[in-house]
């Protein structure tokens, strides 16, 4: 119990520092994101540069700092716009039943279907190199989970005599989804977008990785580990060891977040681990 | 008048829960309808609220041919009946406050302005103090939420009321008071009932006339099983 509570507060902590410095930083400390001093590339950790500098001489301290402004901007966009989509297609799904569930959820099974990187991938290439492309990539292949999730609330709720109640009161199939199937499935829904910021953080550094994201002159974590690749064989480790854990430790904050409120959602799954 | 007619119901088309059943109430009359657990008489119950459609067999409600169940039916049709069901926690959305259960139904239809007027009524005539109404459903004892979700099933003035084992999980004292609800709104309205139960002690001087689960399948659709 210590443990968890523990878990959920270094969480916290962690995810606050991290969402204050992406906020803060950037209006202390302009970045001129094409600017290079190749005096002073690839120095290793200094006071000047605690990150140390990279393969052109940037500061990787102030560009990792921007880069996770990025990915918390892309990760919140994504997962806030997939879990909208997410729980509208589910909820109709589940509401309506019949053939629009059975169309709904083939179309999810579509989507499905296509590994979801290469999916990623091919919206990314339809468009110019930016954020909002990345983002529609990460919202086209997320949305799918929370539908599901969805669907299955609703239809577990459609069935209990609350909801015949309000069908016998006169709500028509509007009102039932909205007024008491929908606030009954937002917690799912939301614990759901939680788990799903860092999965579209790791999403914008896989595509930022394989060239395929943000511009590569842009501060963005996957753009500067993969830069970083040819550094690293020549034995500079900075570059591609600081950008990596941005990448890592947030991710980890957030999910131990979501962590924790699943457990609030879920107690029976507290008490067992507990056990 | 109520009339169901050869009505075959279940969840499954091929294992049906209830086969051929035929029940009539007049108008205004009360029946009470007996059987053990899982005969299939909430079913029945169901299908006569129009909740439930049945795979065949016709309701007719005052005259009145049903097409279809839940959102099928009409709005003035489904809210010709209050509902009240045996598990309260299951009857009541968890996020409403009482006061808000009992007028759901008057908001549903579009008649928000009676609904101040309509619970304070209600909330006197089933006992239910002002500190109580104020209350989420998992701040009430069974007794007390069933007693709002009769208030519920009474708001829209229901022609007819079918009650689901309504009082099997309340004490004597909360069991009483409530069919009593029932029987002072009956004889105010002039609303037909059906109630559901296996309390035969409870049925038989509750209703008009009480029918055995058993009976109303030979007696009433002698074409058989």
């Amino acid at each position: 119990m210590r443990g968890v509570r523990m878990r959920t507060g270094v969480s916290a902590a962690v995810t606050a520092a991290v969402v204050l410095a992406a906020l803060a930083v950037p209006f202390a400390v302009p970045l001129d994101e094409q600017a290079v001093d190749l005096a002073a590339k690839l120095q290793a950790p200094t006071w000047a540069h605690p990150f140390g500098t990279d393969e052109v001489g940037r500061d990787l301290l102030l560009r990792s700092v921007y880069g996770l402004r990025v990915s918390l901007f892309v990760g919140v966009a994504a997962a806030l716009a997939a879990t909208v989509i997410g729980t509208a297609v589910g909820a109709a799904a589940g509401a309506l039943g019949g053939w629009a569930d059975r169309v709904l959820m083939r179309l999810v099974d579509l989507f499905s279907s296509v590994p979801h990187l290469l999916l990623g991938i091919f919206v990314v290439t339809m468009f110019r190199p930016g954020v909002w492309p990345v983002v529609a990539s990460v919202v086209v292949t997320h949305w799918l989970s929370t539908a599901r999730i969805v669907r299955a609330e609703v239809l577990s709720l459609r069935s209990r005599p609350y909801i015949d109640a309000a069908v016998s009161g006169g709500a028509s199939r509007r009102r039932v989804t909205v007024r008491h199937l929908l606030p009954a499935v937002l917690p799912q829904a939301g614990l759901a977008a939680v788990l799903m910021v860092p999965h579209a953080i790791w999403h914008e550094s896989a595509l930022s990785f394989l060239g395929l994201g943000l511009p590569t002159h842009q501060a963005s974590l996957g753009n500067m580990v993969q830069s970083a690749r040819g550094s690293l064989l020549a034995g500079d480790w900075w570059p591609t060891l600081f950008p990596g854990l941005f990448i890592i430790v947030p991710t980890l904050a957030v999910a131990g977040l979501a962590g924790a409120w699943r457990e609030r959602l879920n107690p029976r799954r507290r008490s067992e681990l507990t056990l | 008048m109520l009339e169901l007619s050869r009505i075959t119901a279940g969840y499954d088309p091929r294992r049906p829960v209830v086969r051929g059943v035929s029940l009539t109430i007049g108008a205004g009359s009360a029946v009470g309808l007996l059987g053990p657990s899982g005969c299939g008489k909430s079913t029945l119950a169901r299908v006569a609220a129009l909740l439930h459609r049945p795979d065949s067999g016709t309701v007719v409600v005052d005259g009145d041919p049903v097409r279809g169940a839940r959102h099928r039916a009409t709005r003035e049709q489904r809210t010709a009946f209050g509902v009240v069901f045996q598990q309260p926690r299951l009857a009541a959305d968890p996020r409403m406050r009482l006061t808000d259960l009992i007028a759901e139904p008057l908001r549903a239809t579009g008649r928000r302005d009676e609904a101040a007027g309509a619970v304070a009524a209600l909330a006197g005539r089933v006992g239910l103090s002002a500190e109580l109404l104020g209350r989420r459903p998992h701040e009430v004892s069974d007794g007390q939420l069933q007693r709002a979700c009769l208030a519920r099933a009474l708001v829209l003035r229901p022609r007819w009321l079918i009650c689901d084992e309504m009082t099997a999980m309340l004490d004597a004292s909360t069991a009483a008071a409530l069919v009593a609800v029932v029987e002072d709104y009956r004889a105010e309205s002039g609303a037909g009932l059906l109630a559901v139960g296996h309390d035969r002690v409870l049925l038989d001087r509750w209703c008009d006339e009480t029918v055995q689960w058993d009976e109303l399948r030979l007696e009433k659709s002698p074409s058989g099983v």
